[in-house]
């Protein structure tokens, strides 16, 4: 995990350069800078527009004026499917889902990494790779089965089988971020306690738990940010009114009654990203971290 | 001999097992028993619902006498081929220029990794409007006085593929740069500066100095990246829904169409089958090779 601290500045390795060559570095870092803001700035810039203001013209354009109508209309009133009722019961839903979930998946995958990496259990090393496995596994594989899991089960088109799909399929990831973050922690404390004739649990929450915060952190937000932007769980095992913001958002870009409202789906859009951007901005440290490792995910 | 004093207790070793066992069931159950399930299924003459009735190998070779899916492959090999090869030579690229001790360096980093926090149902949208020819760039350029500028690589059959790839880039470039930029940060200044002090130019210090002693990250982000293509589908379906004509098809849009749309299960199963394989023999080995520079300062 201390890998990404070598990102810090000062462990730069590159050879000095000429200031020429300093000038056409900025331009170009800048240039790419400005490509990489752009849908960014498209977004925002449209979603403040007002529909008169498209007529024959290009997305890509100043306002002639700023309205935050586009944004209400997102809210409340836009059509997702045949319901015209906006974003928000839909905004509910994903925090329904997320927050429960990715608390859920952190708790397992702290314990198991504990157990299974610390402990000497035996068959704990076989049992950890089962269960980490699951990271690498494509989410078509196990698809039909889920859904008829869920149908069997009464939870398909419900919020709890959202819940339930994505705690579990959140566990092989969660474990392998604790994994790796216990793996850096001295075996002579867990050896320590046991002579103390320490039990397991109490290991766990007052040996293991006060040093793990960071990585708890990186957990929680790695598995917020995952489930938020999650499309394939969501359009399959959900549909009407228990989706989540993502799918929702698809659904309002291809509703299209009477004249489509590109500055609608903007703001819809940036309502949708807004959670984790924000996570992004405040939290992007921890959201760093967990992405080296949490990218291999299906 | 300090083997003896690691035997874990029992009264530690059997909470451990109860601990981790609600997570191995749902595992066990979730993606063991559910990927045998589905492998199970693609040889069976499942329609709409399951049927266990043994068919060998027919589910596979109707998968691949079936157009959609020969493209939906070809159009997979065509993405992951520019994916990775421009995604890796962006990625570096963009490292390369972080590392040259630039002037707020994390404000770059920031700008270039920031789509990676969104949902690809997000890119999806705003790109979908920024590529569409009437409303988007194409209508911008000829705006600006260029009224032959042709810009519809999403609304054309033999172009879709690249239009997608580009969105795809734009998300994905910056998390390539990050894994880029913490290995060359890992290189050894030392030897830089010995290269530096010879009178080697900037470039060749890159090319037969840096660049050799990072191999494992092209492995490794390579494999993230052919995991990413190979489950490529909210993409898809938000920027051009598997069109125009189909022609956008790929596997994991093929697998959930067959299985949810028309009610195959059984070629649904089999071409889910194929991208467990794909993964397990593309991208696992590649990751595994690649991990451990990438572990090297945990």
């Amino acid at each position: 995990m201390t890998a990404i601290s070598s990102l810090a500045a000062s462990n730069a390795t590159a050879p000095r350069t000429s200031p020429m060559t300093r000038i056409l570095l900025y331009a170009v870092i800048i240039a790419l800078g400005i490509f990489f803001l752009a849908p960014l700035a498209i977004m925002i810039i449209t979603s403040l527009r007002s529909t008169e203001d498209f007529r024959g013209g290009s997305i890509i354009a100043w306002p002639g004026s700023f309205s935050g109508y586009a944004w209400l209309k997102a809210w409340t009133t836009a059509c997702i499917g045949t319901q015209c009722i906006g974003l928000k019961g839909y905004y509910l839903n994903s925090f329904l889902i997320v927050v429960p979930s990715a608390a859920i998946s952190t708790a397992l995958g702290a314990i198991n990494g504990f157990a299974l990496s610390k402990l000497k259990l035996p068959g704990g090393e076989f049992l950890l790779i089962l269960i980490v496995f699951g990271v690498f596994i494509p989410y078509q594989a196990i698809l039909i089965p889920a859904a008829q899991l869920l149908g069997k089960l009464g939870l398909l088109n419900t919020i709890w089988g959202l819940i339930l799909v994505q705690s579990v399929y959140g566990i092989p990831i969660c474990t392998l971020f604790f994994r790796n973050y216990y793996s850096s922690i001295p075996d002579e404390l867990v050896r320590a306690a046991t002579i103390d004739g320490a039990g397991f649990w109490s290991m766990f929450f007052y040996i293991i738990l006060p040093l793990s915060p960071p990585i708890i952190a990186v957990t929680l937000i790695w598995q917020f940010t995952a489930i938020w932007n999650d499309f394939l769980f969501g359009v399959t095992f959900s549909s009407g009114s228990t989706q989540p913001v993502i799918v929702a958002l698809n659904n309002l870009v291809n509703t299209t009654f009477g004249v489509k409202e590109y500055n609608v789906d903007m703001a819809g859009t940036i309502i949708a990203a807004l959670p984790t951007l924000v996570i992004y901005v405040v939290a992007g440290k921890y959201f760093v971290r967990g992405l080296v490792v949490g990218s291999v995910k299906g | 001999m300090s083997a003896r004093s690691q035997v874990t207790r029992w009264y530690q070793s059997i909470p451990a097992f109860i601990a981790v066992s609600p997570s191995l069931i749902a595992v066990g159950i979730f993606v063991y028993a559910f990927i045998i399930w589905t492998i199970l299924i693609s040889f069976s003459a499942s329609k709409m619902v399951p049927d266990f009735t043994w068919v060998g190998f027919l589910n596979y070779w109707k998968l691949w006498q079936f157009g959609p899916w020969r493209l939906a492959v070809g159009n997979f090999v065509i993405f992951s081929v520019l994916y990775v090869g421009i995604g890796l030579a962006l990625g570096l690229f963009l490292a390369i220029l972080i590392d040259q001790r630039i002037r707020v360096e994390s404000l770059f980093r920031t700008i270039f990794l920031y789509p990676i926090a969104l949902s690809f149902v997000v890119t999806g949208v705003v790109w979908r409007w920024i590529m569409n020819p009437t409303i988007g760039f194409e209508k911008f350029v000829r705006d600006l006085g260029f009224p032959n500028f042709e810009f519809a690589w999403i609304s054309d059959e033999r172009f879709v593929v690249y239009a997608l790839v580009a969105a795809a880039l734009w998300q994905v470039s910056g998390f390539v740069m990050v894994l880029f930029l913490s290995a060359l940060r890992g290189v050894d200044a030392e030897i830089i500066k010995a290269a530096s002090l010879d009178g080697a130019r900037p470039w060749r210090i890159y090319a037969s100095i840096v660049i050799p002693s990072i191999w494992p990250v092209f492995l490794s982000a390579g494999a993230i990246l052919i995991g990413m293509a190979l489950k490529t589908f909210d993409l898809v379906i938000v920027m051009t829904q598997r069109g125009p004509g189909g022609s956008s098809e790929f596997p994991a849009t093929f697998m959930y169409d067959m299985a949810f749309r028309r009610n195959q299960l059984g070629i649904g199963s089999a071409s889910a089958v194929m991208i467990l394989a794909a993964a397990l023999i593309i991208v696992l080995p590649a990751l595994l090779i690649g991990a451990p520079n990438r572990d090297r300062n945990k």
